[in-house]
């Protein structure tokens, strides 16, 4: 039997839920892959949904809005861009990046709903699988994305996301390149970061243990897991927990 | 029943599922009542059943009934869409003594059998999954407070074209303070310029004077020429808008806003030769008729120019009909002119508009079909067009060419849009909240459209359209106060403490709902809230709650559809 891939749709109430009404009207037929979960704006689709998504094995989720200057909401859209791409970007340290997709359809683009959803799910089709679906889920990839969800839904990185485009869009247009490239430099730099010290944290919460284990358990330079182990410790999540042989063991607080 | 075991089943979730046939639209293609009798096993479902039509007397009845009989307190239709249906079914729980949030609605029609009418057993399984999800979702349903708003009884009319003066005209006479923005330095919009009207010939100038005499005396009206809006605030019942006259600003307060902006014209540069000499286009022909400046013997028109092509897909509506007039204005001057008209298709529909047609070509006005893939081609004295009916090509020797060019939306809808927090449409007009159940308001409640901003129509469809958004906008002002979203965020009392104060969420609420109180704690404004979430989705600590759209009931969707 082919493939047929579950795939999960956030559709935004006024452009996109809309669209696919009006591809119902016009009797527009396409795959029936696709479950909808209507939210009022894509600007509402919480990242930590699709990465929860992701984690039960459904194998692409699809956020859809309306295109950018119709959101019935003015700029509920933008918001939405800001938090697909750190999503996006998160996602790619498991090559998971392609089984997301953000993307506009309007209230009168019955046509064009059918067309992106058929396309988007043909896509996943060739993509295969998810590798965490199924009765014997790819435990790394699992607990890497596990990872994610944590780093994502951390306080820094919300709270940089919900500033990106305040902070951008405060510029004239000379100053913003500038200020896009420095923040991307800065967002990208925080997503590695997060990302790997919620590994570290998500390994402790297993299993104590010295940052030299921890770095072959987690392929990460030892000097990188300590720097995160010490980051951590002032965070509280972390403590030191003993000493064995010459060895000092760290634990999940 | 004890007093406790009665506590007990309040406390209790019970959901009801109706599972709706629409007649043949879903129950053609999916088994319906299996479908119910499934339902009946899910977490929480007390009672659940199949309707041939829920949305009738007898499916509302049986809502009523079963919420009665089986104590239930969250009711889930599985049917078309919330987008037409939801008011209903929300009114009809309410009046069975449930909050009205307290209803979930699932699609299985037009997102269902409607778009998989090939695949009865994958739409069968889809439709399980979204009940599943559907109900998963009530299951964790709130009530919620219904929010008031008091209503200020006057309306904002924008554009004083014919649709904008019908609408003022209605407004005020029903005793509503009216305010009627004009940009120009004059009322009437397109109507100016015309020369006679179809289909009764009359004089335009007469009928605009008719018309614009009432306005001006009218009372409770006040018109603002030479006026653009600067800026708008607020919500149904209370909006703030900043209007400038002539260099000076103008604060108004408003319950209710009516777009009436009409429409441009098309310029037709670069097509059949045009040159507003001897290639003119009807708008100028009537600017000519006023002055009395037509001389020409033999006249050619070209319908449909830049109109109902890829570009421009829609048909302009008024230009058939322009053409016929003018023919008939030329004809009465000179009986003896030659009149060809070249046409795609001819829409004149209803009686009038036909006879109209059939009088045209009594008195010998000739009309010749031409196709897209053969347009007919321009020479200084002549044009070539290949005769689709007869299937040759005819040679049109001509005075005056003159074309029949499509009303385009204006240039600043856009501006006025965002300022509105309204949508357009593909070519630019403004978009209604839905074409046959509400054709006249936008989705945005207290802001109403008429007339040709809206699409091209004539002037008895934009005084009708001028009316009805007048009609639809007094539904609210002759309330003194009015139910708004309730659906709103929220920064519950249990979540204060994970509140930082970051102001985050202040920065992307764009309705500006969110503030720092005096006790500078975070507070959301409900009435200017509408519901958007991205707060929600945004707050660094996850302490905003987004009512009715609740991470947890996300997350119990989710859930329910499940993985592999
Ligand atoms: C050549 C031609 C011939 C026609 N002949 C006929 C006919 O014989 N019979 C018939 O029934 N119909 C005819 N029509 C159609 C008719 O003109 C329209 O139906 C009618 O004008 C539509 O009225 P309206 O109020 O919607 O728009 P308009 O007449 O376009 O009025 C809109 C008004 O809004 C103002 N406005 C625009 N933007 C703003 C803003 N941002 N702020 C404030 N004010 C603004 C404009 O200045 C204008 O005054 C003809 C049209 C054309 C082009
Ligand atoms: S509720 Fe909706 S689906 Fe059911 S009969 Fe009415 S229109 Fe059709
Ligand atoms: S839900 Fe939207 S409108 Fe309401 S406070 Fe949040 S961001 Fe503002
Ligand atoms: S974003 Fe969240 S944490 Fe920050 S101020 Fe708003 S409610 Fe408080
Ligand atoms: S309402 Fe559609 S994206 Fe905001």
């Amino acid at each position: 039997m082919s493939f047929e891939p579950k795939i999960l749709g956030f559709l935004c109430n006024w452009c996109s839920y809309a669209g696919a009404d009006l591809a119902g009207v016009s009797r527009i037929q396409y795959p029936t892959n696709m479950r909808v979960i209507r939210v009022m704006c894509s600007g509402r689709v919480d990242p930590k949904f699709i990465f929860h998504a992701l984690e039960l094995g459904i194998d692409g989720v699809f956020v859809m809005g309306c295109h950018p200057g119709d959101c019935h909401y003015l700029e509920g859209n933008y918001e939405a861009i800001t938090k697909f791409d750190m999503t996006q970007q998160f996602l790619k340290f498991i090559n998971f990046d392609k089984r997301v997709r953000l993307d506009w359809v309007s209230a009168s683009e019955g046509t064009r709903f059918g067309e992106v959803v058929t396309e988007f799910i043909n896509h996943i089709k060739e993509l295969g699988p998810s590798p965490i679906s199924g009765g014997n889920p790819d435990e790394d990839i699992l607990d890497k994305l596990k990872a994610i969800k944590m780093a994502a839904g951390s306080n820094r990185m919300r709270a940089l996301v919900g500033r990106e485009k305040t902070l951008l869009g405060s510029e004239n247009v000379y100053g913003e390149q500038i200020i896009e490239q420095r923040f991307n430099i800065l967002i990208d730099k925080a997503i590695k970061d997060e990302f790997e010290r919620h590994r570290v944290l998500l390994a402790l919460e297993k299993d104590s243990n010295s940052v030299k284990d921890l770095a072959v358990e987690l392929n990460i330079d030892p000097s990188i897991v300590l720097e995160h182990v010490l980051t951590l410790k002032t965070r509280g999540q972390v403590d030191f927990q003993k000493i064995k042989g010459n060895t000092p063991i760290f634990m999940r607080l | 029943m004890s007093e406790e075991e009665k506590k007990d089943i309040e406390d209790e979730v019970r959901v009801g599922v109706f599972v709706c046939h629409c007649g043949s639209n879903i129950g053609g293609l999916i088994d319906c009542k299996t479908l119910a009798e499934e339902a009946k096993s899910l977490p929480n479902v007390a009672y659940a059943e199949d309707n041939l039509y829920t949305c009738s007397e007898n499916g509302l009845a049986s809502i009523k009934a079963a919420i009665e009989e089986y104590n239930l307190n969250r009711v889930v239709v599985a049917s078309c869409t919330p987008r037409t249906h939801e008011p209903l079914f929300r009114d009809c729980v309410s009046e069975a003594g449930l909050n009205k949030y307290l209803f979930n609605f699932v699609n299985i029609r037009d997102q269902c059998t409607w778009v998989h009418q090939k695949q009865p057993e994958e739409a069968y399984k889809k439709a399980q999954d979204l009940i599943r999800m559907g109900t998963a979702k009530a299951v964790k349903l709130e009530a919620l407070d219904i929010i008031m708003v008091n209503v200020n009884p006057s309306a904002l009319i924008i554009g004083g074209g014919v649709a904008g003066m019908s609408a003022a005209l209605n407004l005020s006479r029903q005793g509503f303070q009216t305010y009627l923005i004009e940009k120009e330095d004059k009322l009437g919009g397109r109507l100016n310029s015309l020369h006679k009207l179809f289909p009764h010939q009359l004089d335009a100038s007469d009928f605009l004077d008719k018309i614009k005499n009432n306005v001006q005396n009218a009372q409770n009206l006040q018109i603002l020429t030479s006026s653009i809006v600067k800026n708008i605030d607020g919500f149904v019942g209370n909006f703030e808008v900043e209007v400038e006259q002539n260099g000076k600003n103008i604060e108004l307060s408003v319950g209710a806003i009516i777009v009436a902006v009409g429409s441009s014209l098309f310029a037709p540069t670069d097509l059949y030769g045009y040159d507003g000499k001897k290639r003119i286009t009807q708008f100028e022909l009537e600017h000519k008729f006023i002055n009395n400046d037509v001389k020409a013997n033999n006249y050619v028109m070209i319908q449909c120019v830049g109109s109902r092509i890829e570009d421009r897909p829609y048909c302009s509506s008024v230009c058939c009909m322009t053409a016929l007039k003018n023919a008939f204005v030329i004809k009465e001057k000179n009986p003896g002119a030659n009149i060809t008209i070249l046409f795609r298709d001819l829409y004149t529909p209803g009686t009038d508009y036909e006879k109209y047609y059939r009088d045209a070509r009594e008195q010998g006005v000739l009309f010749i079909k031409y196709g897209l893939d053969k347009l007919p081609t321009v020479e200084e004295d002549h044009i070539k067009v290949f005769n689709e009916y007869m299937g040759e090509e005819l040679i049109l020797p001509y005075d005056l060419l003159v074309l029949a060019t499509p009303l385009v939306a204006n240039n600043d809808n856009k501006e006025l849009a965002q300022m509105l927090k309204v949508p357009l449409e593909a070519n630019k007009f403004f978009l209604e909240a839905h074409v046959k159940l509400r054709p006249n308001d936008f989705a945005t409640d207290g802001i109403y459209i008429g007339g040709s901003a809206k699409w091209p129509v004539d002037i008895t469809e934009a005084i009708t359209q001028g009316y009805a958004a007048a009609a639809r906008a007094s539904r609210v002002l002759s309330h003194d106060s009015l139910e708004v979203e309730g659906a709103t965020s929220s920064l519950p009392e249990y979540n204060k403490s994970l509140c930082t104060g970051c102001e985050i969420c202040i920065k992307v609420c764009p309705f500006n709902a969110i503030i720092k109180n005096e006790e500078d704690e975070i507070e959301i404004i409900e009435a200017l809230c509408k519901g958007c979430g991205v707060c929600g989705a945004t707050c660094t600590n996850q302490a905003i709650v987004i009512k009715h759209f609740t991470d947890d009931q996300i997350f119990s969707e989710i859930e329910a559809f499940g993985g592999h």
